[in-house]
């Protein structure tokens, strides 16, 4: 149930307010570009409903309250919207520049209309570092380039010794323009882009795109085409987390198990490509549908996710590791809740949030349960990927009994006008999209990854912690960086 | 003349079978791991691609980028010359005492470092200050853990002490010996960058010790670094394992011994290797801020085998 609130400026903060007084949440805020000015909508999720509120604003006088004040979240949304469309923000606590490159020339703001082709600039001025200043202290600066095959982001520590005073992350270094390509596209072709947002969350971004798409030209899709949009998401949860398991002890240098779970996680894609046609998973989520090459074999899967979990046990056995992992990176529930985290990390702090049990698109079967842990530390984010592992793969399994040797199924997508929102719980976190479309194209595509709400709390999470144990706080983390800056 | 021939046969040897050790052990890992691995072979390759690069230089380093791999490498040819790894022969001029040994591997300890605060690099500073770190707690446990072997045989000249513990094996296995070669180990492995303490095969900047203060060195300069490096890990594994099994060393150049003694010094070399290796697998990296007791508990070891040492004598 949707419910649409038109409100002025004047009045927002108080709207918005009120309905996350209601304990609601702010899970999208996207602004459009309209011939006379600018229409911004904030979409906040209840528990059974959803609450869109939509302030507009003459193009001379663009400027946009800030809601810093009641949502953290708010606050950053604010600030790409002021990056990316010019909209000026008016008592922002903090308004620094965030989506923006330093190389984008003053006055370029890629979401507008006339913005044309990126030029290519040197930048007006360096990112102000907040400068630490004490006996002893110095600072690191690491990447954007770094030594392994890993995403770009910059991350500057304030160190005294070896132990972590500050660090900021520094990490748009890969606008691509996303949302502005899907714009005036075919809906088919945009599902295709949308399932190149973040690699390894192809079916994520790929469904919540469809779900919203279905939702804007009102299009049923069946339980058999939701039961394998279900499994697929489980089994792009489980591939990653096999994979992070190993990532995770690897940084404390006990690479057998990474070894191993490198041998699962590609006997997972070569199963995947069986299934899909696609390593990735990539091509088997439709608008409207989902169809499989043949059926997803809960057997290889279930024995896969039991291997990883046997590793990690090993792992959890090993004295060093379990010395290394435990206390180390602690995130507070507290900070959780503040700052709106999402996925595994909110879940290894004790608040128990996930969108498939919130919202769900099809009912996943008695398999399911949220884990979640108490301690908040890399111990804890890697025991709810341990435990989630084994849900995921009992959900598959009891989804594949109820499918049968069905393949999927697909309904008509007829053309049209309108706004739609889809939210699904990816592997990291809630995603959601929204989207409004005109005849047969897309005119705007806002995209929302988990690692939006999540990557702010990495630097939280670093209070005690010595540098040598940055990457393993990082990497119990895994945000994506190529979801985070489109 | 006997002396010097021999030593320099060992220096032959000992750099031409290193690039083999370092790949045996990669190799052993890897397969224990589970994977392929590029073959024990690989290091001569990484060596000769390295030696056919130009050497990049950062803007702003100085002469230290050019010299530092040259006297690492230097201090670690000299100090597989004065342990006895072939032979137990010297030269007379120079003495393979235990204190020039251990003088030589903090020449080379202080190159690296210098190094690695010379470009003025945040990760090379960071691993410069670790290095020096461990350094300053493995230097003394060497000292202690040789002291206590050389005090049954009264000299602190490393040959002599192999040669007398060959001759009588009642001085091989004693509580001071076990204890002292139990520490040495310890100090060995962390000298060498080895797990618990480094982890030699880390892409993480921001965990690194010793491969943080080789990031700016490419070409040529990283080959005499890796080299020299290497060397440092046969010569002090070479004298471990001639401590623990001192027999099969040459002390003449007639063929045979000679001969067997390369074969003996090859054996121990690539199995005591491997068997590190293999314990590396069951490893994880300590918390940098654990190390410090490990290298105390090595340190209290040794100690321990310098009192056992005095109550035996």
């Amino acid at each position: 149930m949707t419910t649409v609130l038109t409100v002025t400026r004047e009045q927002l903060a108080a709207a918005v307010g009120g309905l996350l007084g209601d304990g609601l949440r702010l899970v999208l805020v996207a602004a459009h570009e309209q011939r006379d000015g600018f229409r911004v909508v904030y979409v906040l999720l209840g528990r059974h409903d959803r609450t869109e509120v939509v302030v507009t604003m003459p193009r001379d006088d663009a400027w946009l309250p800030s809601l810093a004040a009641v949502s953290y979240p708010a606050g950053r949304f604010e600030r790409e919207i002021r990056d990316l469309y010019g909209i000026r923000l008016v008592d922002h606590p903090l308004p620094h520049r965030l989506v923006r490159h330093a190389h984008w020339p003053t006055g370029y703001y890629p979401m507008l209309a006339g913005a044309g082709p990126m030029p290519v600039t040197v930048g007006e001025a360096s990112y102000p570092f907040l400068e630490v200043e004490g006996d002893g202290v110095y600072e690191i600066p690491v990447g954007p380039i770094h030594a392994g095959l890993i995403e770009p982001g910059h991350f500057r520590f304030s160190v005294v010794g070896e132990t972590i005073l500050r660090m900021k992350a520094r990490l748009w270094f890969l606008h691509r323009g996303i949302e502005k390509h899907a714009e005036g596209r075919p809906l088919d072709e945009v599902l295709a882009l949308t399932e190149r947002i973040s690699g390894d969350t192809a079916v994520g971004h790929s469904l919540a795109y469809a779900m919203a798409v279905e939702e804007a030209l009102g299009v049923t899709v069946s339980e058999e085409a939701r039961l394998v949009r279900a499994q697929l998401l489980e089994c792009e949860r489980v591939y990653n987390h096999v994979a992070d398991i190993g990532a995770i002890v690897n940084d404390v240098g006990f690479s057998i198990v990474a070894a191993h779970t490198a041998r699962l996680r590609e006997r997972l894609l070569r199963h995947h490509e069986e299934v899909t046609g696609h390593r990735l998973l990539r091509g088997a989520v439709t608008l409207g549908g989902a169809s499989l090459r043949r059926p997803v074999d809960p057997d290889l899967v279930g024995r896969a996710a039991d291997e990883a979990v046997e590793l990690a046990h090993l792992a959890m056995s090993h004295s060093v590791v379990a010395d290394r992992l435990h206390r180390t990176a602690v995130l507070s529930a507290d900070k959780v809740r503040h700052m709106d985290v999402l996925g595994y990390v909110a879940r290894a702090s004790g608040v128990s949030t996930d969108t498939r049990a919130d919202h769900p698109f099809v009912d996943l079967g008695p398999a399911f349960h949220v884990v979640t842990h108490p301690d908040g530390d890399v111990w804890a984010r890697f025991l709810v990927r341990v435990g989630e592992l084994g849900v995921s793969a009992a959900v598959i399994r009891d989804i594949a009994d109820r499918l049968g040797d069905v393949l999927g199924d697909t309904a008509t997508v007829s053309t049209g006008a309108g706004a739609g929102f889809g939210v699904l719980e990816a592997w990291r976190g809630r995603l959601s999209h929204r989207v409004e479309l005109a005849g047969d194209t897309v005119t705007r595509l806002k995209v929302v990854d988990p690692s939006w709400f999540t990557w702010p709390a990495l630097p939280q999470a670093l209070g005690d912690t010595i540098v040598p144990d940055f990457p393993l706080a990082n990497k119990s983390f895994n945000m994506s960086y190529a979801g985070n800056d489109l | 003349m006997t002396g010097v021939l021999l030593v320099i046969l060992q220096i032959i040897v000992a750099t031409a079978i290193t690039p083999l050790l370092v790949g045996v052990m990669r190799q052993v890992r890897a397969r224990m791991e589970g994977r392929v691995g590029p073959g024990p072979l690989q290091p001569y390759r990484d060596v000769r691609k390295l030696l056919a690069k130009e050497p990049l230089r950062a803007e702003g380093s100085s002469v230290l980028l050019v010299a530092a791999p040259l006297v690492l490498l230097v201090s670690s040819l000299l100090v597989v010359a004065l342990v006895p790894l072939v032979t137990t022969a010297t030269v007379i001029a120079v003495p393979n005492d235990l204190f020039v040994v251990v003088s030589l591997l903090l020449v080379g300890t202080v190159a690296v470092a210098l190094l690695g605060l010379d470009a003025g690099t945040a990760f090379g500073g960071m691993g410069s200050s670790r290095h020096m770190m461990i350094a300053a707690l493995v230097e003394p446990t060497v000292l202690m853990s040789v002291y206590a072997l050389s005090i049954p045989i009264g000299t602190s000249t490393l040959s002599r002490i192999v040669v007398a513990r060959g001759t009588d094996i009642g001085r091989v296995v004693t509580p001071g010996g076990l204890l002292a070669v139990v520490a040495l180990v310890v100090v060995v492995l962390a000298e060498t960058g080895r797990l618990p303490v480094d982890n030699p095969s880390t892409h993480l900047e921001l965990t690194m010790i010793h491969e943080s203060m080789l990031l700016e060195s490419a070409g040529r300069d990283l080959a005499w670094l890796e080299v020299g490096s290497w060397l440092r890990l046969t010569a002090l594994l070479g004298l471990v394992v001639n401590l623990a099994l001192p027999w099969g060393l040459a002390s003449d150049v007639r063929p045979l011994p000679v001969l067997l003694a390369v074969g003996a010094l090859s054996v121990k070399l690539l199995v005591a290797g491997a068997l590190v290796a293999a314990a590396e697998v069951f490893m994880a990296k300590v918390r940098l801020f654990k190390v410090p007791e490990l290298l105390a508990g090595s340190f209290v070891l040794a100690f321990l085998a310098v009192t056992a040492s005095y109550l035996a004598g």
